[in-house]
């Protein structure tokens, strides 16, 4: 089901509906006549929908697999755990949605109503919604190119009834790619807090950081702070710690010396991180001693206070 | 049926791989870099490997030229330089790294893929379709949240036909330096499990080392350089087993 040719140069491009590899698609005559160029409805849209959101932040990471979504998820879980602060969190990892799993609502289903979507709540004030709650089986896979991918994360942020909202967490998959891009053009003129980061200590990942971090400036995203994940562990038996993702260059510290962003923590590893986001339970409550929640406590009252600073002037809720 | 593959730039390549997995951060990349080394060792000598995951004119990072690399890095001006494509640009560079590269003589082609099922992966498995890919090397963590991702990877690898060589279970496992106590840092038995579930073999479990983190970092070969860690017998071993689908032919 594809809805752009392979070689698609790109709407805005100037090439636009007048390629070689345009004849035959469908959006052709949209392209050519330059109506696709224009700046997209939805943008307002989202705009006025965002207007009941007070603060939204947006989790990145340049690298796969460092903590991005465990990290939105209990960022969510410490801030919902206010009950007068009303949390959303909004799965954009259209490929791979592991916020299901972790929030421990796999199997739920997304409801329409007249207002919208409903998201689905963990709790009173923690609304969550994920491309998983649409697929049917878990072995389903989501083989969309970007422009349909695109689609999904407009429905997310215009269709949602999110309600009245103190943060809304959006978390996304690596890179610096569709998801990224749409995301950022979509909430544009809703007024974004900024990015929260995720690394992991090794070069390898800070490398692919320092790309989203560049990322961010293109486009003009302000950044809350990097998160410095993973870093350490403590033998459960000795006690003694050991560096498994060796910070070869300095890990994220010198980084955000070197880039002047600041860094917001480093959370070290806890083996029942792990298994609380497989069991779907929030791991503040599965260890609440553990050095990796005081680090993650520390962080979430360092984004809150950074949020209060970015309060934008002449917005408030209740009307203008 | 599909049409004979052109006389092209893969021609002379025996064996593809693709290394694949709807997880990020999984070790894609390394298990990458680890089985071309692998394969180079296990081999006979003079066989030539090369990675693939982007870019132009093959890098060669040793002496004799056994080892070749391509990637998108070696295009940016500078390395923190971020690619902000879209997915229609990311096809386009993934078939000319297909098609517009002198590969030569090849007895494996590694290609490293990001995490998901999207366009860069229908793009390479498009491309690759007429050289009839050895399969893919399916990469996961033990945890049930990679698992999930990963389970829609054999889906994807499913529909397009692409054959699952096997699932490799990385980071399975961490023995303290100081005492060898063994902890499940990422739980444990998921790779297993996903394995049988979906009908693949599974190929081995590769634990936690340190060592092998730091070599890639700073460039060396693991393979040569750490044959006593506990991470070597398990990367020899699935090389082994791809070695044994896809011999080289007589020496």
């Amino acid at each position: 089901m594809e809805e752009v040719p392979h070689d698609c140069p790109g709407v805005s491009s100037a090439q636009a509906g007048r390629g070689a590899s345009c004849q035959g698609c469908p959006n052709q005559g949209l392209c050519a006549s330059g109506a696709a160029a224009a700046p997209d409805p939805a943008i307002e849209e989202i705009k006025e929908k965002m207007k009941t959101v007070k603060h939204k932040i947006l989790v990145l990471s340049g690298k796969g697999g460092v903590g991005k979504s465990t990290f939105s998820a209990h960022l969510a879980h410490g801030l919902a755990e206010d009950e007068n602060t009303q949390v959303a969190l909004l799965d954009i990892d259209i490929c791979g949605p592991s916020i299901p799993k972790i929030m421990g609502l796999e199997g739920e289903q997304v409801h329409q109503s007249g207002s919208g979507w409903s998201p689905v709540f963990l709790e009173d004030n923690l609304g969550v919604m994920s491309v998983g709650f649409l697929l049917s089986s878990p072995d389903d896979a989501v083989i969309w190119r970007g422009p349909k991918k695109n689609g999904m994360i407009k429905q997310f942020l215009r269709d949602v009834d999110w309600g009245e909202v103190d943060y809304l967490i959006v978390d996304t998959p690596p890179g610096t790619s569709d998801e990224h891009l749409s995301a950022v053009q979509y909430l544009a003129a809703a007024h974004i807090d900024g990015a929260v980061i995720i690394t992991t200590p090794q070069e390898v990942s800070l490398q692919d950081v320092r790309k989203e971090i560049n990322f961010c400036h293109k486009v003009k995203l302000p950044i809350i702070g990097v998160v410095e994940n993973m870093s350490g562990f403590t033998c459960p038996k000795c006690q003694k710690e050991s560096q498994i993702f060796l910070p070869t260059t300095g890990g994220a510290e010198v980084m955000c010396r070197d880039l002047k962003v600041p860094l917001l923590g480093k959370v070290p590893l806890d083996p029942r991180i792990g298994k609380s986001c497989d069991k779907g339970e929030s791991f503040f409550a599965e260890a609440p001693d553990s050095p990796a929640t005081l680090a993650y406590r520390s962080i979430i009252q360092r984004i809150q206070e950074s949020c209060s600073l970015r309060q934008p002037k002449g917005e408030n809720l209740v009307g203008s | 049926m599909e049409a004979a593959a052109e006389p092209g730039n893969l021609a002379g390549v025996r064996h593809i791989i693709l290394v694949l997995s709807g997880k990020g951060g999984v070790g894609k990349s390394t298990i990458s870099t680890e089985l071309a080394l692998a394969l180079r060792h296990a081999g006979k000598k003079g066989k030539a490997v090369h990675q693939c995951d982007s870019g132009w004119v093959p890098v060669f990072v040793d002496q004799e030229q056994s080892i070749s690399l391509m990637s998108v890095g070696f295009l940016l001006e500078k390395p923190d330089e971020a690619v902000v494509w879209r997915g229609p640009k990311k096809n386009a560079l993934i078939k000319q790294f297909v098609s517009d590269v002198a590969w030569g003589q090849l007895d494996y082609l590694v290609v490293d893929t990001p995490p998901g099922t999207s366009d860069e992966h229908m793009a390479v498995v498009d491309a690759l379709r007429p050289y009839s890919p050895l399969g893919a090397l399916v990469v996961t963590t033990p945890q049930a949240v990679s698992v999930g991702d990963v389970r829609r990877e054999l889906t994807f690898c499913k529909k397009v036909g692409l054959r699952v060589i096997g699932v490799v279970e990385n980071m399975s496992g961490f023995v303290c330096p100081h005492c060898e106590e063994c902890t499940n840092i990422f739980s444990r038995g998921g790779g297993e499990e996903l394995a049988r579930h979906a009908g693949v073999p599974f190929l081995g479990s590769v634990p936690l080392d340190p060592e092998l983190t730091r070599s890639l970092e700073e460039g060396r070969d693991f393979i040569q350089g750490f044959p006593e860690s506990p991470a070597f017998p398990a990367l020899s071993c699935i090389a082994q087993k791809i070695l044994n689908e896809a011999p080289v032919g007589l020496s």
